[in-house]
């Protein structure tokens, strides 16, 4: 596992990967939208938290420029964004409409782990990067189940929480895979993010004061039948 | 210089749209601007046909195939601009800083949209991609009703997925052409280091970007998003995001096909093949049964995407052409098509075919326009779009791909014919007896959309009869881009 010259890193990267994977199973398991979002926070400190320990492990300034950019957007700004611009009775509903229960939910995440495991497999085999092992197969599960979590749910919310989960996985891997890219793509990609939570924010908003309800999964007008 | 303008240009005229001076200022700010973007485009190809070229200090780059998307975008931004002077001042419901917005975000619509083919860096232009999305997700809810909102919604998540999955891709590839040498991250370096990268990364980075930026494109099963977003959104908005945004995202697929071709046992054909020929059936039973005549043009852009795509997967320069000709085609078509539409929706207050009949007498120009254009994106004769198909069954025949080359002619025949039944229908049919004499009149169209109609038809018709020599050597230089 992980880079035989920085055992404490590994191990503790290991660790953060293991909760990171935890918080995108949760989001998909859990039943009310303030659960989901402080989840999501979780996952995005999580993510700040391996890339500030592959920053110092691959001496890359870029990478402590990620981890600050995540915090910054990820645990506070689009939290407060979503607070502010949708309803608070979205927030306080109990239960969230979904097409899966959640049994079948959990027992397809478990598959979508294991295919990530399984389609990274002759990527490591193939390239030997310090830290890819751990990072691109759980970075690459995360996306998976922040699709499924797109697909299964009904509301805006939920929705738009699982984008972003799609979006801290692929930085989870990102930042094993290429920590010297340099930074302008990364801060431009990362600024990209709260302009999509502003737009979506604001869509959800509209949705909601035309309808009066934030659930897109039976808004159905746009049918072929 | 040149490229720096194109894309200074609508930033500047992004910012003037939003001067407080009125509902008549921004209208011809945008014209004129959109116009003088056009001119430069088109020197910037003349230039791109003697050689690629870069500028301001290396960011941005032009080759043949950049150009040529880059003038077609460049060309439905002007004659949608000149549409939507009337098309949005007649709208009436909205109020004078909505005009604004609409004209700002306008702009920088159409500035995100050239600046993917220009920007010489893969992770920019990644970043201008995703950009076209979200500048252009308030145009389509832009009239602001339910379905408006619920379509602009799909839009932005399901692209959005795809573009962070495309990400995805590229940061593989970023990751590849490290292990490969210190190449620079652009298209050429990409193809440079192509041979040298382990296939193991290459091959997922492909089929990520594929799959993501696929979805934007349209591509089926992914296309779920594309009818409704354009069917909602102002039909001045539906000509770009039919007629070039589609394209601009397909050229960077395309884009991948050389860097895939390099690696030593990759094949990216029969993918491009498979998709394209899925999108072409799917989409050609959509066309069948559609009922909304907005949502028959957006389907016709899936079949058109998917042609174009299984154009590239054939291979070899001739089959190359026809993709860059179909590109081309598909762009003058499609856009002089959502104007036909725009005016007919504006006229009869509906989107639904089957309360569409007797055109012909109620209303000769639009009857004309429809049939014009729904002849030009079938593909039959005297049109652009004949002409490309002809030509890529050509080549597929000549490489002895019988079997692709019989489903696509089995597809686009029968999509032809389900064109031209719903606009029989509608132009010929007889009115039911139920609306009586619904008398349609063509007065409360605008002068500026009736122009920008016969203005586009111009190059429309003019592309299908004779291809001028200067366009002709773009043709064969962008499809040469495209790789052996």
């Amino acid at each position: 596992m992980g880079s035989p010259e920085f055992p404490v890193i590994a191990a503790l990267d290991a660790l953060t990967g293991a909760l990171f994977l935890l918080t995108a199973l949760g989001v998909v398991a859990t039943r009310q939208v303030l659960a989901s979002l402080q989840l999501f926070i979780l996952q995005s400190l999580l993510l700040s938290t391996s890339a500030f320990l592959l920053g110092i492990a691959t001496r890359s300034i870029h990478l402590f420029a990620v981890a600050g950019i995540t915090i910054a957007t990820k645990t506070l700004l689009i939290p407060w964004l979503l607070r502010y611009t949708v309803s608070d009775e979205v927030y306080r509903t109990r239960e969230v409409g979904r097409v899966l229960n959640i049994p079948i939910s959990l027992l397809l995440s478990a598959v979508l782990v294991v295919v990530a495991y399984a389609v990274t497999n002759p990527i490591l085999n193939a390239v030997e990067v310090p830290f890819a092992r751990i990072n691109l197969p759980l970075g690459l599960a995360a996306i998976f189940l922040g699709a499924f979590t797109v697909a299964v749910r009904r509301e805006a919310v939920p929705q738009l929480l699982g984008l972003l989960a799609v979006e801290n996985g692929v930085f989870f891997a990102g930042v094993a895979i290429v920590p010297n890219l340099p930074v302008i793509a990364e801060l431009a990609a990362a600024v990209d993010v709260p302009v999509v939570a502003l737009v979506a924010g604001l869509l959800t908003r509209q949705i909601h004061r035309r309808l009066g309800t934030t659930s897109v999964g039976h808004l159905s007008a746009l049918r072929e039948h | 210089m040149q490229l720096a303008a194109i894309l200074i240009i609508p930033a500047i005229a992004s910012c003037f749209s939003l001067l407080p001076l009125g509902r008549r200022f921004a209208a011809p700010i945008t014209v004129i601007t959109s116009a003088i973007v056009l001119v430069l485009a088109i020197s910037a190809a003349a230039n791109a046909m003697r050689g690629p070229f870069s500028a301001a200090a290396d960011l941005l780059t032009c080759d043949a195939l950049g150009a040529l998307v880059l003038v077609l975008v460049a060309l439905v931004g002007f004659t949608a601009a000149l549409y939507s002077w009337g098309y949005i001042a007649t709208g009436g419901r909205h109020s004078l800083p909505d005009v604004q917005r609409y004209y700002s975000l306008y702009n920088l619509f159409l500035l995100s949209m050239l600046a993917v083919p220009l920007l010489a860096n893969v992770a920019l232009m990644w970043i201008a991609v995703e950009l076209t999305t979200l500048l252009s997700a308030f145009l389509v809810g832009y009239e602001d009703t339910p379905e408006a909102l619920e379509a602009a919604w799909k839009y932005v998540v399901l692209t959005t997925l795809g573009a962070v999955l495309a990400l995805l891709g590229f940061l593989i590839l970023y990751w590849g052409s490290r292990t490969a040498g210190l190449a620079p991250f652009t298209w050429v370096g990409l193809v440079d280091a192509a041979p040298h990268m382990p296939p193991a990364l290459l091959w997922p980075a492909f089929l990520l970007i594929l799959v993501g930026f696929g979805t934007k494109v349209g591509l089926v099963p992914m296309h779920t998003w594309l009818p409704d977003a354009h069917s909602q959104a102002p039909a001045s908005i539906c000509a770009l995001l039919s007629g070039v945004e589609t394209t601009t995202v397909l050229y960077v697929v395309l884009r991948l096909f050389p860097v895939v071709s390099g690696a030593p046992g990759l094949d990216a054909r029969p993918w491009f093949i498979g998709f394209g020929l899925l999108s072409v059936g799917v989409a050609t039973l959509l066309l069948i049964y559609v009922r909304d005549f907005k949502r028959m043009f957006a389907f016709s852009t899936v079949e058109h995407m998917g042609i174009i795509l299984v154009a590239a997967g054939l291979g070899g320069a001739e089959a190359h052409l026809g993709a860059a000709y179909q590109m081309t085609g598909h762009a003058l078509a499609k856009s002089f098509c959502f104007f036909a539409a725009g005016l007919m929706a504006t006229a009869l207050g509906t989107q639904e075919i089957a309360s569409v009949r007797g055109l012909i007498r109620s209303s000769p120009i639009a009857a004309l326009a429809l049939v014009a254009g729904g002849f030009a994106i079938a593909g039959a004769p005297p049109f652009a779009i004949f002409v490309s198909e002809l030509v890529i069954v050509k080549a597929g025949l000549t490489s002895g791909q019988f079997a692709v080359i019989g489903l696509l002619t089995l597809f686009v025949v029968v999509a032809f014919c389900a064109v031209m039944y719903h606009v029989n229908s509608m132009v010929f049919g007889t009115p039911a007896t139920d609306k009586p004499g619904s008398k349609v009149t063509m007065a409360v169209v605008p002068r500026s959309c009736k122009a920008t109609l016969a203005l586009a038809a111009v190059p429309l018709l003019a592309v299908g009869l004779y291809v001028p020599q200067p366009l002709q050597e773009l043709l064969r230089a962008a499809a040469a881009a495209m790789g052996g």
